[in-house]
């Protein structure tokens, strides 16, 4: 085969990928449906919405680039106390807000990955847990500027674009993390079915050969974990604009180790895994934990052992094998 | 002479980490498996000397070896049934099992004894001080430091001088060679394992006066002992050895001179020698 007809082939590939499948359109139209059918639940919705853009974030670098983080939170949590400081400080618009937490998120992400991109394995997620730990324990001993263990007091939003008050009933804050949901959805659906998206499969498949077939690993890894990290502050900062309080638990080992049972749970490296996984979680939680709080650790663990040795890529991967099976 | 003190203090403690930790970095380095369930082994041996201390009155000395032997079947068991699958799996499914675990441990151990503190008495001998030479040193550390001097002592004789010792050495450094020289060993890891997560039930049983026992002690501890493991290096005993120490000591006298930095200080020192030397300070990968 000419070098041409390859070339042309990879571009028809990655077309076939990025075209909208059916299932997508309705998943996407399925989301409006809270607003019709549970218009008392909108709160727990729009905290699904920010909890899946966080999933999403660490698909990024988890399910593409294989980087295994138990740390993402550090992220999650930089963001939040970004919009958090600021609307204390006096600048409550949430848009400029959202767009400051990423940057600050993204910056430091892009410090963090100078180092993460220098190691694989046990290293990696000593180093990302590390990095997590570290920061929480900053922003607790730091409590003239974050409050500690009591949470940031004194948040208060503006309006969005002006006009929608944050109400009551959660009806802005669900519409807000949808929209700010989707449109981040549509540039990681971008980024992942580029040739930058490839080179990043290439990488969690065998970072060696890629890196001898002149692709430069760490670059790549650079960029796409300042990626993820942005996008994990804008999931931050979005919690604290819609529920105008910053907890120091933004930063916890606990929510980095949640997220990633999402995700897996959901199907890490699939673009809908972090979503559907959040979902099911944060309503099996919703449900759950109302009758026995601390019992439902012991169905997380169940999950989890359930789906290391029986679904290895998570409810998507499952279902996609079963329709491949079928045919 | 307050220096004397806070440098005991933090090896005592550091000798806990060890004993926590020792199991899991020959069990990292010889199979390469990442099990993060490695403290609640450890908590169940608590949870043993508590449960037989309070409710059937044995002596505090007399429950020790049956946490050992307790959390040392109990990893056996999951071993046999569920880790093996996972030795060739990639480090992200051993991680989600082995959290998955921990995860239903924790929520087990409040289930049966509640989410309080567990409280533990000590038999008059081990309580109050002894003084050397104008310093008073606990005798509970001093018991802690014994204890943990003694079973380092065995644990190098046995790896340098038995047949048993020269076969995990092999393991360690390369398991496809030691497999092709007819050594077996996945036998040689189940009971490396079971030694292993039995020192662990051992220091969570030593563990009840010091830090105290809640089911959050699963994962409190597992962040302490991934430090001293990745410090130290998988699969050397002396390298747990020197991070427990240093890992121990610089925890106490970093609460103890600059208590508002708190955790700070280790999770720097830990970050710092990665960076230094990624596979820990005695490290050869």
């Amino acid at each position: 085969m000419s070098t041409d007809t390859m070339a042309l082939d990879a571009r028809r590939h990655i077309a076939r990928q990025i075209r909208w499948r059916p299932a997508e359109v309705i998943f996407w139209l399925a989301t409006l449906l809270p607003f019709v059918l549970f218009p008392t639940h909108l709160v727990l919705a729009s905290q699904i919405a920010i909890t899946a853009l966080f999933a999403l974030s660490l698909d990024l670098i988890l399910g593409y680039a294989g980087i295994v983080s138990l740390g993402h939170a550090a992220f999650f949590g930089l963001g939040a106390y970004t919009a958090g400081l600021l609307s204390k400080h006096g600048w409550g618009e949430p848009l400029s807000g959202l767009v400051l937490s990423a940057l600050v998120a993204g910056i430091v992400g892009f410090a963090a990955s100078l180092v993460i991109a220098r190691f694989r394995h046990l290293a990696l997620i000593m180093i990302t847990l590390g990095m997590g730990l570290l920061l929480h324990e900053a922003a607790n001993s730091a409590s003239w500027l974050t409050g500690g263990v009591d949470g940031l007091q004194g948040v208060k939003m503006w309006q969005v674009l002006g006009q929608f008050r944050f109400d009551l009933y959660g009806y802005t804050a669900y519409s807000y993390a949808l929209a700010v949901l989707f449109l981040s959805f549509l540039l990681v659906r971008r980024i992942v079915h580029s040739p930058f998206g490839l080179a990043l499969r290439g990488i969690r498949e065998n970072s060696v050969r890629m890196t001898a077939i002149g692709a430069s690993a760490r670059a790549h890894v650079r960029k796409v974990y300042t990626i993820s990290a942005a996008l994990a502050g804008v999931a931050g900062a979005l919690l604290t604009q819609t529920t105008s309080t910053v907890s120091l638990e933004t930063l916890g080992f606990q929510r980095s180790a949640e997220v990633l049972v999402m995700l897996v749970l959901g199907g890490a490296g699939r673009l809908y895994g972090g979503l559907v996984g959040a979902i099911i979680f944060m309503s099996a939680r919703d449900q759950f934990s109302g009758i026995t709080p601390l019992y439902w650790y012991f169905w997380i663990g169940t999950l989890l052992v359930a789906v290391v040795l029986f679904l290895p890529n998570g409810i998507l991967g499952g279902l996609a094998r079963l329709r491949w099976r079928r045919r | 002479m307050a220096i004397v003190g806070v440098l005991f203090d933090g090896f005592a403690y550091g000798m806990l980490l060890f004993l926590l930790s020792m199991g899991l970095s020959v069990t990292l380095g010889m199979m390469n498996f990442v099990n993060l369930a490695h403290c609640a082994f450890a908590m169940l041996g608590g949870y043993v000397t508590v449960t037989l201390m309070n409710r059937l009155e044995w002596p505090f000395i007399a429950t020790l070896p049956v946490a050992f032997v307790a959390a040392a079947l109990a990893s056996v068991l999951f071993e046999r049934t569920l880790y093996r699958r996972l030795y060739r799996a990639s480090d992200l499914d051993q991680v989600l099992l082995t959290i998955g675990i921990t995860f239903m441990s924790v929520a087990a151990a409040a289930y049966v004894y509640g989410t309080v503190q567990q409280p533990v008495q000590l038999p008059s001998y081990l309580r109050g001080y002894v003084t050397i030479i104008g310093v008073n040193f606990s005798a509970y550390r001093l018991f802690l430091v014994g204890i943990s001097l003694v079973i380092t002592l065995v644990l190098v004789l046995a790896l340098e001088r038995t047949r048993y010792g020269a076969q995990v050495r092999a393991a360690v450094d390369n398991q496809r060679m030691a497999r092709g020289l007819g050594i077996d060993v996945d036998g040689i890891f189940a009971v490396t394992f079971a030694l292993g997560s039995g020192l662990a039930g051992l220091g969570g049983a030593l563990a009840i006066d010091i830090v105290g026992l809640d089911p959050s002690f699963a994962f409190t501890f597992l962040i302490y002992v991934l430090i001293v493991v990745s410090v130290g290096g998988l699969g050397s005993i002396g390298g747990s050895f020197a991070a427990a120490s240093l890992i121990g000591i610089t925890d106490v006298a970093g609460k103890y001179y600059v208590p508002e930095l708190g955790a700070f200080l280790i999770y720097l020192v830990m970050l710092a020698v990665l960076m230094w030397r990624p596979a820990g300070l005695f490290g050869r990968r």
